[in-house]
């Protein structure tokens, strides 16, 4: 275990500067790029001393790198809109985020595994191809185009308004109103977040189980007398599920791509919208910076998902 | 594999794939979205340019199959162009991303060793950004013209392809043709593009086919974002993003072009999953 461990690491290591170099070339190095800009006599002298401030540009090339790494992990970078640090910015609207990637998550994995092992059961009959195409529909499905279909239909036939992270008008209603309230506003994107997933996640539980009770440990089990019920739910899913653990480190990158889209649609104060905002306000300290993090987390997910994975099964630690 | 060894894969290949009818109908909805993306001129009842304010959101009737947007432009004959520019998104994209993927992914099998472990941590480190983020950046970064998004999205997407690639080249090379090929004194090139590649070629025909998929989807979150082919240009997701604004008025600014761009998502998967089934010989029989 503990050299499986420290070959991670290692490798965890060399990724990571991988990640920071790549990302400080996309910013300083693509044609276009905001270095360009101070060339433009247009551009104000304010934003091009901050951006001589922000990126050492009066230093050789290598130093420049590690200085912007430096200020990224100390939150010495400012934003081009209002000059705040970049990591407070980012910190005050993670939570957000959080929230509501934690709550598509658990709704991925609350509906996805069942509906997998439903599937797996009765492979080919009619409920199976349903599901089939039900997840092929749920994976094609243009996420923004869907979300503007529901609050079309909410607001046209409830009248309930369904942006931001509550109502704005909440005088007059009591507590669990509020509740409520927030919770409606969290469950719509939130449950149209999680449609890739549930669909994709599905259809992966459903050919794991196929590929499982094949295995001769399941009829070894049916052989010695066990229930269906038992072999299926215990013995089988148990094995299916594994490799399961290694999707969480992929569901980052995923989550946070849609909720660049899906915050910008319902008007959700996140990081994804933030990012955007910055997109369209050349704000590049910003978008840079949860860039990088986002690469960071997601790193770190699929290390700790290797981890787990070496932990529940013995056969990777040897490889 | 000669002439006839080719034929004959194709011909066992059919036998499988047309007895997956997901895959058959998607197959056929792509044929014909070729068909139409090829014919537009043709088929297009008015000019996709031509505004006419007089005509201004008018909805689905017999003269305007589609209704009419908030420039009186004929919806259907821009969803007719529209899908030349989706479709075109698509393949540039991927075959820009599968060109990169087999790159890689050859070399990085082939050689193995310290050539292989550093082409992967390349693969793990481009894997960990958020692709629709990253996309966007450099969209924004570069500006949004037709070719900057069709290169970008292929930059961004070979990881998959050289993945699969490197795999089916690491126990390719070891096999007996290989041997032979290497013995008869062929360089490496040729015995990675004309022996090996032929072989591996299967599984990066699923993920071309699952990725112009996605590709098509990306364009459409851009143009949502505003960073995709700009109008007046006509792509489906630039209608589409056209027409949220009038969503309470128009509905159907926001439905067709949904609708295609979901029709022509939805078919590909569905190929590609067949593709899958039938090119993998362990799938087979199992139907």
């Amino acid at each position: 275990m503990a050299r499986f461990l420290f070959r991670r690491l290692l490798q965890l290591l060399f990724t990571l500067i991988g990640i920071s170099i790549l990302s400080w070339i996309i910013i300083t190095q693509a044609p276009g790029s905001p270095i360009a800009l101070t060339m433009d006599p247009k551009v104000s002298p304010k934003i091009i001393e901050q951006m001589e401030k922000n990126y050492d540009l009066d230093k050789p090339i290598y130093q420049q790198y590690f200085l912007w790494l430096k200020k990224l992990f100390t939150g010495k970078l400012y934003s081009f809109k209002d000059g705040r640090p970049v990591l407070e910015k980012i910190a005050e609207r993670i939570w957000n985020t959080l929230l509501l990637n934690l709550v598509a998550t658990l709704i991925i994995f609350s509906l996805a595994i069942p509906l997998g092992v439903f599937s797996a059961r009765r492979p080919y009959s009619f409920l199976d191809n349903l599901g089939t195409f039900g997840a092929y529909l749920g994976l094609s499905i243009p996420g923004f185009w869907l979300a503007y279909l529901v609050i079309l239909a909410t607001v046209k036939l409830f009248g309930y308004p369904v942006l931001g992270l509550r109502s704005f008008v909440i005088e007059g209603l009591s507590t669990p109103e509020i509740v409520l309230d927030r919770i409606w506003h969290l469950l719509l994107p939130a449950s149209i977040m999680a449609i890739h997933g549930i669909a994709g996640l599905s259809r992966y539980t459903r050919s794991s189980m196929l590929e499982v009770v094949r295995q001769d440990y399941i009829r070894t089990a049916k052989s010695k007398g066990l229930s269906e019920e038992v072999v299926y739910y215990k013995h089988a899913l148990r094995n299916a599920l594994l490799p399961i653990i290694t999707l969480f480190g992929f569901l980052i990158p995923g989550l946070i791509g849609g909720s660049i889209i899906m915050e910008s649609v319902f008007a959700w104060p996140g990081i994804g919208r933030l990012a955007y905002q910055a997109v369209l306000a050349r704000d590049y300290p910003v978008v840079m910076t949860i860039l990088t993090i986002s690469a960071v987390l997601t790193l770190i997910g699929n290390f700790i998902a290797d981890l787990l994975y070496g932990v529940a099964d013995p056969r990777i630690r040897y490889q | 594999m000669n002439e006839r060894g080719m034929t004959s894969q194709i011909k066992f290949f059919w036998k499988y794939f047309k007895r997956n009818r997901l895959a058959v109908g998607g197959l056929t909805i792509i044929l014909i979205i070729f068909i139409v993306a090829g014919t537009a001129p043709f088929l297009a009842p008015y000019d996709p340019g031509k505004t006419d304010v007089s005509l201004k959101l008018k909805p689905p009737s017999l003269k305007h199959y589609l209704g009419t947007d908030q420039l009186g432009r004929d919806v259907f004959s821009r969803m007719l162009y529209g899908a030349r520019i989706s479709l075109s998104v698509g393949f540039v994209a991927v075959g820009i991303s599968i060109f990169i993927g087999i790159l890689v992914g050859a070399i990085a099998g082939y050689y193995g060793r310290w050539v292989d472990s550093l082409l992967m941590r390349l693969v793990d480190i481009m894997f960990c950004f958020p692709t629709f983020f990253l996309i966007l950046t450099v969209v924004a970064l570069l500006g949004p013209s037709i070719f900057n998004i069709m290169v970008i999205i292929g930059l961004t997407s070979w990881m998959g392809t050289a993945r699969f690639v490197r795999a089916e080249f690491l126990s390719l090379k070891e096999r007996d043709f290989v041997q032979a090929a290497r013995a008869l004194g062929l360089n490496d090139r040729r015995i990675i593009f004309r022996h090996i590649l032929p072989n591996a070629l299967a599984p990066v025909f699923v993920t071309a086919t699952l990725d112009v998929a996605t590709a098509i989807l990306v364009e459409a979150g851009l143009s949502f974002l505003g960073f995709g082919v700009q109008p007046p240009a006509p792509s489906w997701g630039n209608i589409l993003t056209e027409g949220r604004t009038y969503i309470f008025d128009a509905w159907w600014l926001t439905v067709f072009p949904g609708l295609a761009i979901l029709l022509t998502v939805l078919s590909f998967n569905l190929v590609g999953e067949g593709l899958r089934d039938s090119l993998d010989p362990r799938l087979r029989g199992r139907r």
